[in-house]
């Protein structure tokens, strides 16, 4: 058996911490206890359960600065009457998370911790520009969400650390966005590629800022700075969404695994786009 | 560890390990057999209960998560007003083949009527979207929470 800890604020699970340093911590669970009945019995390290800590919960707006508490699950995410105004991309990409009841439980913490190639609220944090507010019982750190993770599975916290919230910029009006994923069951379907989109244009069409980023082609969130810049100022038509198609196909680092090989991938990277940005046309 | 909840209206003391999970809690420690455990990591929905009103997959879940929680299962479904209606309109449609998906799909049919009274079959769909059926094909499934919601509504304008 294993000790299930639940602090009710962030002083009491820093104190447990302490106390435990390989405990655990769970918010939904859905990444956590299904990697540990993997395990099997030896595993025993207690759990630090985050779901009754009222400094991770909570969606508020201040100084131009959305907060997102770590422990939001992603079913209040896509309800919030805030992330509709200013994110409206992260509650799209949200809402496409497995289904209604995982959705209940999952945490935007902790699809970032996990730090999934294929989780699905990165793309849209990466695009949005987010940043992530990690604690310790001494400090509070802050970072770009691109330097928080690392590698597949890996990010920057260090031991004691807890992810605390992220911070999305106020949203700077962007009235295109998108977010397409292609996976083989609809609800539950780790992506086999994903997109997103935000694109802002001209009155006359033309596109102001663009910012795209993909998901499952890369050990981490693929974007292709040089592609938004270049399009600044472009406007849109069939060929120049060639052009983009295959800048996107010969940009993306895919593997191949169990669930796609690499040129599927990189075909579906390309064409997710030019799909966002055909809609842009009519 | 001493668990107190309250389950299908009733208080209940439980004590178990803290990391005992919520299905086995259920069927093996209470002797709820109406929840069942299709998959075990989340994919299916056969375990889907109600957590303050929201389904949930208790084969994800730990039972010290339930301390001070309200918690409903199929068995406490069909005493409520809505809950019998739903079981009887999926009699009615013919929803029920091997039965194993069935509590699931009406844990997580439940919720989304209390969320949405007059759904789409498209809702219907997304609404069900977590939970499996390897024998009924849906259709009669949808068809049963449509005809569910207007009996509920029905019932509501009598
Ligand atoms: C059936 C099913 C379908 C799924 N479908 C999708 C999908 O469509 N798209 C998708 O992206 N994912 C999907 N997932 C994966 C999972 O649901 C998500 O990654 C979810 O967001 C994880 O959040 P959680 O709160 O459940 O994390 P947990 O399992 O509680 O935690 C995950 C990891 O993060 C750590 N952690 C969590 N919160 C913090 C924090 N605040 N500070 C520090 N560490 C923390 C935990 O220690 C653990 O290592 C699915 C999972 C299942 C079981
Ligand atoms: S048994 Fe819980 S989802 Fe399949
Ligand atoms: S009726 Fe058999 S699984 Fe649905």
């Amino acid at each position: 058996m294993r000790a299930v800890l639940t602090p009710t604020n962030l002083q009491e699970l820093f104190s447990m911490l302490e106390q435990y340093p390989a405990a655990l911590p769970i918010a939904g669970g859905t990444d956590l206890l299904v990697l540990l009945r993997q395990n099997g019995l030896r595993d025993r390290r207690p759990l630090l359960s985050l779901a009754e800590i009222q400094e991770l919960q909570g969606i508020r707006e201040k100084g131009g600065t959305l907060s997102i508490g770590a422990a939001s699950t992603f079913s209040r995410i896509i309800a919030d009457p805030l992330i509709a105004e200013h994110a409206p991309l992260l509650a799209r990409a949200a809402s496409t998370i497995g289904g209604p009841a995982i959705r209940n439980m999952a945490t935007l913490g902790g699809n970032i911790c996990t730090a999934s190639p294929a989780g699905d609220s990165l793309t849209p944090l990466h695009v949005l520009a987010a940043k992530v507010e990690i604690a310790s019982p001494a400090a509070k750190r802050i970072m770009p969400i691109e330097h928080f993770i690392v590698g597949p599975g890996r990010t920057a916290l260090r031991e004691g650390e807890i992810l605390t919230r992220i911070l999305l910029p106020r949203y700077a009006s962007f009235p295109d966005y998108g977010f397409e994923k292609i996976g083989r069951r609809r609800a539950m379907a780790i992506a086999v590629t994903s997109f997103a989109g935000l694109v802002r244009r001209a009155a006359d069409g033309t596109i102001e800022t663009a910012r795209f980023a993909w998901g499952s082609v890369g050990p981490t969130v693929v974007r292709i700075p040089s592609l938004e810049q270049a399009l600044v100022g472009a406007k849109l038509d069939a060929d120049y969404l060639c052009q983009v198609a295959q800048i996107v196909a010969s940009r993306v680092a895919p593997i191949s695994d169990v669930r796609a090989t690499a040129d599927y991938r990189r075909m579906l990277a390309a064409n997710l786009t030019v799909r966002f940005l055909e809609g842009l046309l009519d | 560890m001493p668990i107190r909840f309250e389950l299908n209206g009733l208080p209940t003391d439980i004590d178990c390990a803290a990391d005992r999970r919520v299905i086995d809690l259920l069927r093996e420690d209470l002797g709820l057999f109406g929840t069942k455990e299709g998959c075990g990591t989340g994919e299916c929905g056969a375990c889907t209960i109600l957590v303050g009103g929201e389904a949930r997959l208790a084969c994800l879940m730990l039972a010290a998560q339930l301390a001070g929680r309200q918690v409903t299962t199929v068995e406490g479904m069909t005493h409520t007003p809505d809950g019998a209606v739903l079981a009887q309109a999926f009699v009615e449609e013919g929803a029920v083949q091997c039965g194993f998906c069935t509590p699931g799909m009406q844990m997580a049919a439940l919720a989304m009527l209390r969320q949405n009274a007059n759904p789409s079959r498209e809702a219907i769909r997304e609404g069900l979207s977590g939970n499996l059926c390897r024998c009924t094909g849906y259709v009669k499934i949808i068809a049963a929470v449509q005809r569910a919601a207007r009996d509920i509504s029905d019932e509501r304008r009598a």
